[in-house]
């Protein structure tokens, strides 16, 4: 049943600019909250975070803090796989599945020097600049800057 | 009306809260969802997104760390 919302202006927009693993899993796990919840949700990857949507890369970045040349990184994932933590993997899928969008930089594409074919293209559903952002951002309840 | 059956027991946050939103997805009005799992903040979690669904909570019980939750969609 698609019961979204019993209010209007039901939405969460997160700007995700950093490519840490640890912040991407804040992203994500917030993202999917919110739709859970029966809010909308959109993410703007940018700068770091778009880098995340290349082909291979969303589970690549390194750790924000304890990072220890990707040593912090591998304890890290090691507990989180004991705890049984969802993988970014399933995290993204589940938040496309709930009716999440992903929207995509145009400006981090080009000074990234970033081609288009590289990226995920599946899971984007809009490349776009800030206006666009701005257009989720003014329709959402909160915003994040992540 | 179906009755679906989620198990999400071992699972942690967010999973039990984002397989229960993804079958009320597939869900009708009407049909029943039976939920079990271990996560305890799930066990508050799940009742809230009830509500902010306007779903209807039928039953919420726990035994020896195991919760089932039943829910009218």
């Amino acid at each position: 049943m698609e019961n979204q919302s019993k209010d209007i202006n039901n939405k969460l927009t997160i700007v995700l600019h950093s490519g840490d693993y640890d912040k991407i899993y804040s992203a994500l796990i917030i993202g999917n909250g919110a739709l859970s919840m029966g809010m909308e949700a959109s993410i703007y990857f940018t700068f770091w975070g778009l880098n995340r949507l290349i082909k291979g890369k969303l589970e690549k970045g390194p750790l924000s803090k304890m990072n220890f040349l990707g040593l912090g990184r591998i304890m890290i994932k090691r507990r989180m796989k004991k705890a049984n933590v969802a993988s970014l993997e399933t995290l993204i899928s589940d938040f496309k599945e709930l009716g999440g969008k992903i929207l995509a930089c145009d400006m981090t594409i080009e000074i990234m020097g970033i081609e288009k074919e590289s990226l995920r293209e599946d899971l984007i559903d809009e490349y776009c600049a800030v206006g666009a952002f701005i257009r989720e951002s003014r329709e959402s309840r909160s915003t994040l800057f992540i | 009306m179906a009755t679906y059956k989620l198990d999400v027991q071992g699972e942690t946050c967010p999973v039990p809260l984002v397989e229960f939103r993804k079958l009320v997805k597939r869900a009708e009005s009407g049909d029943i969802i039976e939920i079990v799992g271990t996560h305890e903040a799930s066990k508050k979690e799940i009742p809230m997104a009830i509500e902010a669904l306007s779903l209807e909570l039928l039953e919420l019980k726990e035994e020896n760390g195991i919760w089932k939750i039943k829910v009218k969609i």
